[in-house]
């Protein structure tokens, strides 16, 4: 028998199927009815938004970050989901700039892919927030027809925006906060609101989320977390807080269904690398980001506090992951319990 | 304890559950190699201080002789598997990747290989040291693959009270279905084996756990358990790592051994279906430990099977009686793919820790390159002994191996569960191979490694 060149490596010597940049595209795919949503609604604006971020982020990996990593896909992601938090009509360049800040100042820095502190999308979006604040306020009204491009998408680099008189509407939460005016419960779910172009249709973010999950690939302690704190919290102050009052609460549905709640608890909030590796410490982050959500939207000055709630959570991610490790097999309380006399050291 | 029996949890938590491929040789039934033309035999098959080699070179031995002795009780002897003569003592490559002084024993051609009669002692005249004494002279190990003394797990502290037997058929690596076809094929033998080892502990309980892939070996285990002993079989859900003793014990008895102790700490002497097969034909026959029933498979090996293997066979004897290798062969593990050592050579030799060789092809095998952890948690949910194998990780990574033993990287087991699930293909469990090392390392030289 000849002597086959043989491969030695250390066990096992198996592996399963799913590699982590197969995650990123079925992540990306999943966000499928999400970006028919958006086109539905807000037309070719919200997908030109969506080229834009995508490019900047893209740009930004291929410039930072190393060799080959564009094709594992986080990238991509982290520009649609960008894209997908930011208003319909708003300037393409600037949706490239803050792409390319979310993984050049997001991600890059703290050395790529797993590194990061906080979500990179996030962090482009709050970028975008410091610096036009205008524009990612100005919310082009929905359903106008697929080919109208809405106010700015083609504004040129640098120039000021144009008003857009007659052409804007009030999102939900800052119609509610602002002229305590409530939106119906319908047009919430299936978005027809003013609102960020991936935010709206809660419908489309659920079947997305809940395709993810029978995939076994959504991190679902968080959402539910999320929406359980959120529901308690606002069913509480909407009780207590009267409702002509100087700080109130919508009720515990509309809250669920406006703003970026769902996109945020189902897509940002459950990005792995920045939210809790320990269930415990799943359940421990979702609560807290909704309950932030709640107190900035109730009492904060602006209408919506989903973006500001996750990156705060996402800074004490450490410390939930620390407080929240797992009981070692054959440690702890209930070992001594149940392994009776024996088990005494 | 009793009523956590009676709960009956039929697995553990957490695990994996790789693709079985226990289809290639599941229904063949275990067969005879011939003798080789030359065997070798390393003094050291077993957990434990290595065996003294009490022949030399030019000695002539028959089937059955001792090759080597126990070097104190935590060792075991080591016998000739054929008759033949000494050709030489010598360093030999060990499968483990070590290499061993061992015996090239020269086989008698033309053999019958009976050996002599030997007198026998009826096990049921015989004390429990008697017994165990028995059962080191045989050089009876742990057959499931640690080959850790089987003598030693008879003889229980005097402190504690052993309860029961657990008698391990799970076999939960993939390919391997040497103990599955030695049930199906052998149940009166593995139940004689038991009862020997039930006399020699005082026990009156024993539960024999095999996961519910090999029906067959339940149903004829089932069959044979004798109407006088307190014998449970108890189907098991499949799940790797199941036949690890701890899992095991959580398994049938839903009790967790707590973190740095033995199975006797809660009342179980665990043994494997083989070793007690073995325990049975010592009695029987007076043979040594000097074959093993060995799973050869794989899509790289073109004729796989269950084969009785002389110990000390080599490498290439073996896969030239099964036919040979394929051209997209890659890779030859000794033991299961999960646990198992992959072998660099083709002349190390068979031992009686070797449950299986499996032979991966190209196909089997992935290379994809290590990625950034991305904290998925994965690792966590398949950790059976609940540990945090990415933050272990990452601290391998960098050389705090002293953070690492704080991290009870002692507890882990090597089972390879996260680096099977590790979407990003990180080497987690090569890593605290690593970490252990380096643990022994100061353990040895005190201070910095």
């Amino acid at each position: 028998m000849s002597e086959p060149r043989l491969l030695v490596t250390a066990s096992p010597h198996l592996s399963a199927p799913l590699s982590t940049s197969r995650v990123m595209w079925t992540v990306s795919a999943s966000l499928l009815p999400v970006l028919c949503a958006a086109a539905w609604w807000f037309g070719i604006s919200a997908l030109l938004v969506l080229v834009a971020a995508v490019g900047g982020a893209c740009t930004a990996e291929r410039v930072f970050g190393r060799k080959g990593t564009l094709s594992d896909g986080s990238a991509v992601l982290t520009g649609l989901l960008l894209g997908l938090s930011l208003p319909p009509g708003f300037p393409m360049w600037m949706a490239f700039v803050g792409g390319a800040v979310g993984i050049g100042l997001g991600k890059a820095v703290f050395g790529g892919l797993g590194q990061n502190v906080f979500n990179p999308a996030l962090l482009g979006r709050a970028f975008l927030q410091a610096a036009f604040p205008i524009a990612i306020t100005t919310w082009a009204r929905h359903h106008q027809g697929f080919f109208v491009l809405a106010g700015d998408t083609l504004a040129f680099p640098f120039t000021t925006p144009h008003p857009l008189d007659g052409t804007t509407s009030a999102t939900p939460l800052g119609a509610f906060k602002f002229e305590g005016k409530a939106t119906g419960l319908f047009d919430l779910v299936v978005g027809g609101t003013g609102g960020s172009i991936g935010e709206t249709c809660d419908l489309a973010i659920l079947v997305g989320g809940a395709w993810l999950a029978v995939l076994g690939l959504l991190a679902w302690r968080v959402p539910v977390a999320i929406f359980a704190s959120v529901a308690g919290l606002s069913a509480l102050l909407h009780a207590a807080l009267p409702a002509d009052g100087a700080y109130r609460c919508a009720g515990p549905l509309t809250m669920l269904w406006s703003g970026g709640l769902t996109l945020g608890a189902v897509y940002m909030a459950t990005d792995p690398v920045t939210s809790p590796i320990t269930k415990k410490g799943a359940w421990v982050f979702g609560a807290g980001i909704g309950a932030l959500v709640v107190l900035i939207r109730v009492f904060g000055g602006l209408p919506e506090g989903v973006m500001y709630s996750v990156l705060i959570m996402n800074a004490l991610v450490p410390l939930v992951d620390r407080a929240t490790q797992p009981r070692v097999f054959g440690t702890g309380k209930q070992v001594a319990a149940r392994g009776g006399p024996e088990a005494k050291s | 304890m009793l009523r956590a029996a009676l709960a009956r949890v039929s697995t553990f938590r957490h695990g994996v559950h790789p693709p079985e491929h226990k289809e290639l040789t599941a229904g063949a039934p275990i067969r005879r190699m011939p003798f080789p033309e030359e065997l070798l035999l390393p003094a050291r098959q077993h957990a434990g201080k290595p065996a003294r080699i009490v022949v030399k070179k030019g000695d002539r031995v028959e089937r059955g002789d001792v090759l080597a002795t126990a070097d104190g009780f935590v060792s075991s002897p080591v016998h000739a598997s054929a008759t033949g003569t000494v050709a030489d003592v010598l360093w030999w490559p060990h499968p483990d990747g070590t290499s061993c002084m061992a015996v090239r024993l020269a086989v008698e051609p033309h053999s019958s290989q009976i050996a002599r009669e030997r007198r026998v002692p009826d096990w049921r005249g015989l004390e429990p040291e008697q017994i165990v004494r028995a059962v080191q002279d045989a050089g009876v190990v742990g057959l499931g693959g640690a080959a850790f003394p089987t003598h030693v797990k008879l003889v229980p502290p005097k402190d504690r009270r052993i309860d029961q037997v657990l008698l391990n058929g799970c076999e939960c690596e993939p390919y391997l279905t040497t103990d599955h076809r030695l049930m199906a094929e052998q149940a009166e033998r593995v139940h004689h084996g038991l009862r020997i080892m039930m006399r020699c502990l005082g026990v009156a309980r024993a539960v024999i756990g095999i996961e519910r892939n090999k029906p067959d070996a339940i149903a004829a285990m089932s069959a044979a358990v004798p109407k006088d002993l307190d014998v449970t079989i108890l189907p098991l859900t499949v799940k790797y790592p199941q036949g690890a003793e701890k899992m095991l014990i959580e398994a049938v008895l839903g009790v967790e051994v707590p973190s740095g102790r033995l199975p006797l700490d809660v009342g179980v002497v665990v043994q494997n279906v083989a070793s007690a097969a073995t325990i049975a034909e010592v009695f029987e026959t007076g043979m040594p430990l000097v074959e093993r029933v060995v799973t050869v498979t794989g899509r790289g090996v073109r004729h796989p099977g269950n084969y009785v293997v002389p110990v000390g066979s080599k490498l290439s004897d073996v896969l030239a009686f099964c036919g040979g290798l394929t051209d997209d062969a890659r890779e030859i593990v000794f033991g299961g793919p999960m646990m198992g050592v992959a072998q660099a050579r083709l002349d190390v030799p068979l031992v009686k820790g070797t449950t299986g060789v499996v032979v991966l092809t190209e196909a089997d095998l992935r290379a994809d390159e290590a990625m950034a952890c991305i904290r998925c948690g994965r690792c966590l949910d398949a950790c059976p002994v609940y540990l945090n194998p990415s933050r272990l990780g990452l601290l391998a990574r960098k050389g705090r191996y002293e953070e690492m033993e704080a991290a009870h990287l002692k507890d882990c087991m090597l089972c390879g569960c996260c680096s099977y699930v590790c979407p990003s293909r990180i080497p987690l469990s090569q890593l605290f191979q690593v970490g252990r090392s380096m643990a022994k390392r100061r353990a040895v030289h005190g201070g910095a490694p």
